[in-house]
Order: structure tokens, then sequence, then C-alpha cells
């Protein structure tokens, strides 16, 4: 009760103060349009795909998690100005749940990268994607659990490396290889079997196929349960270990 | 209310490859009475921060025992938590909120509704003469504005001890006059106040007790007016050329007026003296009989920097 409460009062603080400041949205959906409009159309032939709508089915979940992954892979640098500020310390000398501190700070990004993503998805539909609004939904799930998590890891690492000029060339090192490695612009079906070797290890590359699946509406597909599974525990992990960063000796 | 022994707290600290043990606090023991404003005097480095950071529950101590506010700290900060408020050094509000939503918030992370903590914020915007700036977002106010909110956010509880780490540091001399009465403020509603000073005159006028915190040891406590009887008599103030210097020590050295003699660095003596006003006129005899030619003399009754500077062998202005 107390938890649940407790991640709210923060969750409505940060959505407070990110509505104060709506460049994000433009921002934030600025780059994916971008790509939408200008990378997609090479795609068709590309990909050999007999329509555009199946380019872009094959895309857009691609471009969603590329979504998910950055959006919350950066936050960390928000954390780091609110730890310069003083307001983190003068958090934790309060009763308030350590997890919440993280939890709601997480959430907030889940929601707004959950709004980039209705957006795009609805641009998507002017260049005739059709989803089911099931196989959607779940998808969303998924984008989620990533977003969770990056975005708690992201929270971790900032708080352990406490500056920017640290964070930065840290998170880009790491999201690279991860994006390369995932299929994410072009599924990795093209790959030589070496690569897709390495890709298996790569979680996010199961979320990108899970989610592709999902938006083929292939819900049987073993694709779909594998990549949540991965996610959901790889994002109750990164949860678990940032809310111990935000504990750390503060019992 | 605050009751410490041995706390103790070492940071490693690494140099190329070379691990270093840093002893930031080396056993402190501290008795905090109920309703007094307790001062911890020392230099900057000397353990200050790192001892309240203890106390207000945000570092783990490496060994001993505390008991602040009736709650255990080491077994029980959570509790002690409920029971403190905390003020950190380097400000704590978010340049992009207001002071009303600042308060509220930090209210309601200690639990209380939003109602409540509403009217908690509003009466302290009130108290703090805050109300008129209440709805402008932090990033306007003025740094003895900010500082006001930031007190108001460690009190806004109604703790029972509140710590302050600094509180006066780069504010100008008018607004820190001001805080000095907010700070009496806290301590005319019962409120227990611990700060932290590296301000010899803000121990001195602000305190009721105080603690002289020098490399990580407590090295004097008491009343600011008993640390200073306990050094006996004045200081008398040779001003001398450097040259001239060592001649005069030794002409002053054991003459029977003379309780301590130490050299300043750039020329001229120190004389620690019973009565400054009869000892003033043996000194000008013998140095003028010994032919030294001085500068200046001055009289001077004993400050918390001599206290500090005959604990530790250094003045505390230039460290």
């Amino acid at each position: 009760m107390k938890f649940a409460r407790d991640t709210w009062l923060i969750f409505q603080r940060q959505t407070q103060l990110l509505l104060r400041n709506p460049v994000w949205v433009f921002v934030g959906v600025f780059q994916p349009v971008m790509y939408l409009l200008l990378f997609a159309p090479l795609l068709k032939p590309a990909l050999n795909a007999p329509t555009q709508a199946a380019a872009y089915k094959i895309f857009v979940p691609g471009l969603l998690v590329l979504l998910a992954i950055f959006g919350g892979l950066f936050q960390g640098f928000g954390l780091i100005a609110e730890l310069r500020a003083g307001v983190i310390e003068r958090s934790r000398v309060t009763p308030i749940s350590r997890l919440a501190l993280l939890l709601g700070r997480s959430l907030r990004d889940v929601v707004s990268l959950m709004v980039q993503a209705v957006i795009i998805t609805l641009l998507a539909l002017l260049f005739d994607l059709r989803v089911f609004i099931g196989d959607l939904l779940l998808a969303y799930l998924m984008l989620a659990l990533i977003a969770l998590m990056t975005s708690a890891v992201s929270y971790g690492v900032a708080l352990k490396v406490k500056s920017e000029d640290a964070l930065a060339p840290l998170m880009n090192t790491v999201a690279q290889p991860v994006l390369l490695l995932s299929g994410i612009l072009l599924p990795l079906t093209f790959a030589p079997g070496w690569l897709q070797g390495i890709a298996n290890w790569n979680p996010f590359s199961w979320a990108v196929d899970g989610t592709r699946a999902l938006f083929a509406g292939d819900l049987g597909s073993d694709k779909v349960w594998q990549g949540l599974s991965i996610t959901a525990v790889l994002a109750a992990l990164g949860v678990y270990w940032a809310a111990r960063q935000f504990a750390r000796s503060v019992r | 209310m605050i009751e410490t022994r041995g706390l103790r707290k070492s940071f490693r600290s690494r140099a190329g490859r070379e691990t270093k043990t840093v002893d930031a606090v080396r056993g402190v023991d501290l008795d905090v009475a109920k309703g007094e404003i307790f001062g911890f005097l020392g230099p900057n480095g000397a353990g200050k921060t790192t001892t309240l950071r203890m106390l207000a529950t945000l570092i783990e101590p490496d060994g001993g025992e505390a008991t602040i506010a009736g709650a255990d700290l080491r077994k029980d900060p959570a509790e002690v938590r409920r029971r403190i408020g905390y003020v950190p050094q380097g400000g704590s509000t978010w340049d992009e909120s207001t002071a009303r939503e600042e308060l509220v918030l930090h209210a309601r992370m200690y639990g209380i509704s939003k109602a409540d903590a509403q009217r908690r914020a509003a009466r302290a915007l009130d108290a703090f003469q805050l109300t008129e700036y209440a709805d402008r977002k932090c990033k306007t106010y003025s740094g003895g504005q900010r500082r006001r909110v930031e007190i108001a956010l460690g009190i806004i509880h109604e703790p029972k001890i509140v710590f302050l780490d600094e509180p006066t540091t780069g504010l100008d001399p008018q607004s820190r006059a001001h805080m000095w009465d907010e700070i009496r403020r806290l301590r005319a509603d019962g409120m227990t106040v611990f700060i932290t000073t590296h301000y010899l005159d803000e121990a001195d006028a602000l305190c009721d007790r105080i603690a002289i915190m020098d490399n990580g040891e407590v090295v004097a406590e008491g009343t600011p007016t008993a640390l200073k009887r306990e050094i006996s008599g004045d200081v008398v103030l040779v001003g001398l050329d450097l040259a001239a210097t060592p001649q005069a020590a030794q002409t002053l050295d054991g003459e029977p007026y003379v309780n301590k003699l130490e050299t300043v660095d750039e020329g001229g003596l120190r004389l620690y003296v019973d009565e400054g006003a009869t000892a003033i006129p043996q000194v000008l005899r013998r140095l003028d009989h010994a032919g030294l030619e001085l500068r200046s003399i001055e009289l001077h009754r004993p400050s918390l920097d001599d206290v500090f500077l005959t604990k530790t062998g250094r003045s505390l202005r230039e460290s």
C-alpha cells in the first residue's frame, strides 16, 4: 500500500515535470517519423516485400523496439541532473520506499514511450499498416518491458557513475552493438551464420523477433512468448539491480 | 537528543593503481541536548559533512553507536529518518518546480496526506516569508530565498532534530543574518538544531554549544564562552619584520608574564599572556631595550580561532 502510494507520488511528480516541457513529444517523435518517411520507402525493394504495407510490418516493430531501447537508456541523464541538484539526497533522507524512487521514474518513462509508440503506430496506419488490436497491445507490453528495463538500468548506472561525461559514452557503447545485433533496421534473416549466432545471445534480438511476429499477426509463434519471457525476466532483474543502487549505503 | 559513541567512517580512494584508505571520521563522541543549537565547527575536509551524513542515515558508519531522537541509527535507520530533517549543503530544490510543489511533495514523502501537506506547505511558506514567490519556479529565486525553501523542506514534517549542513555558505551578509534568525526561530519552536559551519563568528554567535572538529576527530567541545575561557588570558600580537622576528622571539621567550609564544609565518609574534594590559608595556620595554623596532602591537581577547589554534596548532583561517 505504502509502496504503491510512494510510487504513484514519484510518478506524478515526474510526469508533471515532463508535461511542463512538452518539447520532448516533438523530439521523441521527430526521429522515428524521419525513419518512417525517409528510410522505410527503401525497404520494399530491399526486403523484396510484395507491398509497402508488408515492408512496414517488418520495419515498424523494429523501429518501436529501437525507440524503447534508446528512450530508456538515456533517461539516466535526467537523474544525474537531479543528483546534482540534491533532489535525490533529499528524497533519501525521507522514509519513502527506495524501490518507489526508481519505479516512479521508470514508469513515467514507460508511459512517455507508450505515447510515442501510439503516435508512430497511428502514422504507420496512414501508410497502410494493419495490425490486430490484441496483437498490438501485446506488442506494446513487450515495448513497455523493454523500456522499463533499459530505463531502470540507465538510472542504476547513472547512480554509479554520477557524471554525464561517463554515462554518454557508456550508454552509446552498449547501445550500438545491441542495436546492430538485434536486426532492428533490417531483419537478421539476411545475416551470415556467425552473425546470427552472436545475435542469438542478444536478448533484444528475441524481443524484436517477438514484436515482429505480433505485427505479422502470428500470435501462436514461439517467438512471441520467448520474447515476452526474456524481456520480462530482464526487466525484473534490471529493476532489482537499480533499486539496490537507490538503496545503496542506506538501509 | 543525539548521542554518539566512537562513530567511524573511512573511504577508499584510488590514485592510479594504489588504493588509499582515508579515515574521514575517526571515532566521534557527541552529546547534543534537546532544544539547543549545536554547532560543528572545523575546516573543510575535517569530517563534518561525513559525520552529518552518517547521522542523517545517508551513509552507513563503519563502526560506533548513535542514538538519534531515541532511535538507534544502526538498527533502525528508517525510524531515524522519520524523526529528523536534513538540509544538504549543495541545495535540494529542482529548478523547474515551484516552492509550493516542492514542499507538498516533500511532506508527502513522509506519508503525510495531500490535504495536510498543502496546509503545511502554506504555513511554511508564510513562516519563511516565501508566499509571494511560492508559485514561481525555483530557478528564479535568489540564493537566500532558495536556502529558505530548503530549510522549510527540512522541517516540513516537524522533526525533532534538523541537520543543517553549512546553511549560510554562499549567502550575502544580510541573508546570512536573516538565516540566523530563522535558525533561532526553529530553536524557539522546540527543535534541536545541528549545524555545521566553518565560520567562527557563526559558531560563536549562533550556537549554544559547539564541537570543534579537525582531521576526523572532535578536538574540543563546550559552549563558545567556556571554550574561550579555557585559553586562559589574552593574546598579544606583536607585528615585526620577518628578519627581526627570531631575535624578538629569543628576547621574549622565558619572560615570566609570557605563558606561550608562537612566531607568525609572515613575521611577528603571538604571545599568550594572563593580562594583556600589563604585559604590553613590558613587551615594549624589552623590545626597545634589545634595539628591535616593532611595526604594531595589538591586544585581542581569545576567539574561537585561538581555541582552534591551541588545539590543532593551525589557524582555522589558514586551513
